[in-house]
């Protein structure tokens, strides 16, 4: 029996022409992703001569290469490169950390425990909060005095309002709420937050974008990790406490242990993000705590136009440790994010 | 004990999400004046967003106006007609308050939007910063989903070398926007860019992509794309390997062909998860900021700026009022959409799931 060119030789196979379809359309779009990244790499060793004089392709063949720009950014540039690398090591990682603890933290109590909080009392909170911002805002008061009112109030009266009336939410809309703060657009809230740090002087420090990076990027931590604590069975954790363990101490000796792979994959990609974010470090860093981001988008603002071949290796040193990180854990990634998706 | 666990996020997110939204909201109803050493507030009720809607800077949010053409009378009515009929069809089936609720306020949104564009670019007009983002999310997120979703349907199959291909693709992912945003400025260079020799043989030697609207705007979209189709890709391709191997091969030993084994075994499995990526897509779409401001500044004119960068451009000339207008009326719009997406399209696929 003869197979033709369009028909599968075995169920669950492809016939030859779809293959060969297949194949050049993967090369093409291989190709489209590599291009732009080759572009960058080959720029990075060219002289500003070999850059103006048009488009010149394959290293030794149409240009010589050479390391000026290295040279540049590394001999002449050295401090501020390095100040900004320093900077965004720190940032990224400790912005990581904090979040990806605060985040499992919250995440594991939302999978395990039932929380009720009271509608009528955080409604309560809202209005103080607005009253504290129209007080401050508009009539000037001063910031601390009125925060420590709003709080004295609320521990004060919040009993008292919640037993006026009571509409118990569940722990789905806790959830709800925490994830729902992804769809803010940083632009909503960095003013307020660029003024807050201002008048606690905190403006420009290491600190400042830390905390900031972690809260932006909490929603995703917990949306992964609650569904990744979710798929562990509780069997252990049960015995765990059954012989007497704390909370604490199951959490830390059971649950962190068995989830190692969530854990990885969300670290990974809060941390890709605290590196490559660019709104708020562009308000809140101006030199002290300026990071990458905002020293290769500063490298377009000199005189003698954009000197691209330094941006080019700027960005390459930018995107090194990430590209490489990534590679290396591709498997993690899309496997920590599936957990997310599939159960949405 | 359990409260422990759940304050530090709770506190971190009221710190510094929630007190700067309403900071936020207060600051769009106040003019801020810097005097010597601090600033001066004044309350002035609506009239940031009076100047953002029907005063100087309505051709920047909204577009310019003029009279309508018989296009959009024809899409506008169209539009309107499509909107009355499915709100219709909705309270005759399963009518409940809160979902009609809901359903009026997507009505809404969808009508001033098409009377929008209708009014503004089908009348030959410039649309301002709404439409421009709306272009992104609209034009970027199909692209994204159809290359993203073919690529990872093509890479789900059998075939050789698909590791190597998985890694490629990701890797544009990682790369910081602002890298990517002057990658494709140096690639589109039709001077000293590698495809100079093309637009010379073409006669755009002289020509500049960034000297045109459309032609900008494209070229934003092509560089957001090239960055977050890996997302996409990823995703779908996690989901297409999911799919149960046996219902594919027990459709196809029964006659079924290759499109319809896809449409009928296939897509429903996955139909969940690609519901879920577009909304993650749309929900980062709206942000779009980094690319104009790196690519064009918003130019040429404001062709390609968005509205976080409108935004952006307020607070830089120190219009603090103006700023927190904008940004929540890009909240609003957000918000709208996302949740309409997640209620009728996410919801109603996840529950529909077999």
């Amino acid at each position: 029996m003869k197979y033709g060119l369009f028909e599968p030789r075995k169920i669950g196979e492809m016939a030859p022409a779809t293959k060969v379809v297949l194949y050049t359309l993967l090369l093409a779009w291989s190709l489209f992703v590599i291009f732009p990244i080759y572009w960058l790499v080959i720029t990075s060793f060219k002289t500003p001569a070999a850059v103006n004089e048009g488009p010149f392709f394959i290293p030794w063949v149409d240009f010589k290469p050479s390391l000026h720009a290295w040279r540049d950014l590394f001999v002449y540039d050295l401090a501020d490169t390095m100040r900004a690398y320093f900077n965004s090591v720190v940032i990224a990682f400790s912005a990581t950390v904090l979040s990806v603890f605060v985040g499992s933290l919250a995440a594991y109590s939302l999978s395990r425990i039932e929380f009720a909080p009271n509608l009528i009392t955080i409604l309560y909170f809202v209005l103080l909060l607005i009253g504290a911002s129209v007080a401050i805002g508009v009539y000037g008061a001063d910031l601390w005095l009125t925060l420590a009112i709003v709080v004295a109030m609320f521990f004060l009266l919040a009993r008292a309002v919640g037993r006026l009336y009571s509409v118990r939410l569940k722990n789905g809309d806790i959830l709800f709420w925490i994830i729902s703060q992804r769809i803010l657009a940083p632009i909503v809230v960095v003013v307020p937050i660029y003024m807050m740090f201002q008048s606690v002087r905190l403006l420009d420090t290491h600190l400042a974008l830390i905390l900031t990076y972690a809260v932006v990027n909490l929603p995703i931590v917990v949306w992964l990790m609650f569904d990744f604590f979710n798929s562990i069975p509780r069997d252990l954790e049960e015995s765990a406490q059954l012989d007497g363990a704390t909370m604490i101490m199951t959490f830390r000796e059971v649950v962190m242990p068995l989830s190692r792979t969530g854990l990885a994959a969300t670290t990974l990609l809060v941390m890709i993000f605290s590196w490559n974010e660019y709104l708020f470090a562009l308000f809140i860093s101006t030199s002290k705590a300026q990071t990458l981001p905002i020293l290769v988008a500063a490298m377009n603002a000199g005189e003698r136009g954009i000197l691209w071949w330094t941006m080019s290796v700027a960005i390459i040193i930018m995107i090194i440790p990430v590209v490489a990180l990534a590679v290396v854990l591709q498997k993690y990634i899309s496997k920590g994010l599936l957990v997310g998706a599939v159960k949405g | 004990m359990g409260r422990l666990f759940l304050t530090p996020a709770v506190v971190l997110i009221l710190v510094f999400s929630i007190f700067p939204l309403i900071a936020s909201l207060v600051m769009a109803f106040t003019r801020i004046r810097f005097t010597g050493g601090g600033f001066k507030v004044r309350y002035v009720a609506w009239r940031n967003f009076d100047k953002q809607f029907f005063g100087s800077e309505q051709f920047h949010l909204l577009g310019t106006f003029g009279p309508l053409s018989i296009l959009a009378w024809v899409v506008g009515l169209a539009a309107t007609l499509g909107l009355f009929w499915w709100l219709y069809r909705y309270c005759r089936t399963h009518f409940t308050v809160v979902g009609f609720i809901g359903r009026l306020i997507t009505f809404a949104m969808a009508l001033f939007l098409a009377w929008l564009f209708a009014a503004t670019l089908l009348s030959g007009r410039q649309f301002g910063t709404v439409g421009t983002t709306l272009f992104y999310v609209v034009v970027g997120c199909g692209l994204q989903f159809l290359i993203g979703t073919a690529l990872a349907f093509a890479c789900s199959q059998h075939i050789r070398g698909s590791r190597a291909f998985r890694v490629i693709f990701f890797v544009p992912m990682m790369i910081t926007p602002i890298g990517v945003g002057y990658i494709f400025r140096m690639l589109a260079d039709t001077s000293k860019g590698p495809f100079a020799n093309v637009w010379q043989w073409a006669g755009l030697g002289d020509w500049s992509w960034a000297t045109d609207p459309w032609a900008a705007r494209i070229f934003i979209t092509i560089a957001d794309s090239w960055q977050w189709i890996p997302f996409v890709f990823i995703m779908m391709l996690a989901g297409f390997e999911s799919v149960s191997k046996d219902l594919n091969e027990a459709a196809e030993i029964d006659g079924a062909g290759k499109w319809m084994t896809f449409r009928e075994i296939i897509w429903p499995q996955v139909l969940p998860i690609a519901a879920t990526v577009m909304l993650i897509r749309v929900i980062e779409a709206f942000k779009i900021v980094d690319l104009p401001n790196i690519m064009t500044a918003g130019g040429p004119g404001i062709a390609t700026e968005s509205v976080s960068l409108q935004s952006y451009y307020a607070w830089r000339s120190l219009d603090l009022g103006s700023a927190s207008a904008i940004a929540y009326i890009l909240l609003f719009i957000t918000v709208v959409i996302c949740v309409s997406f997640f209620n009728l399209v996410v919801l109603a696929r996840v529950r529909a799931k077999p």
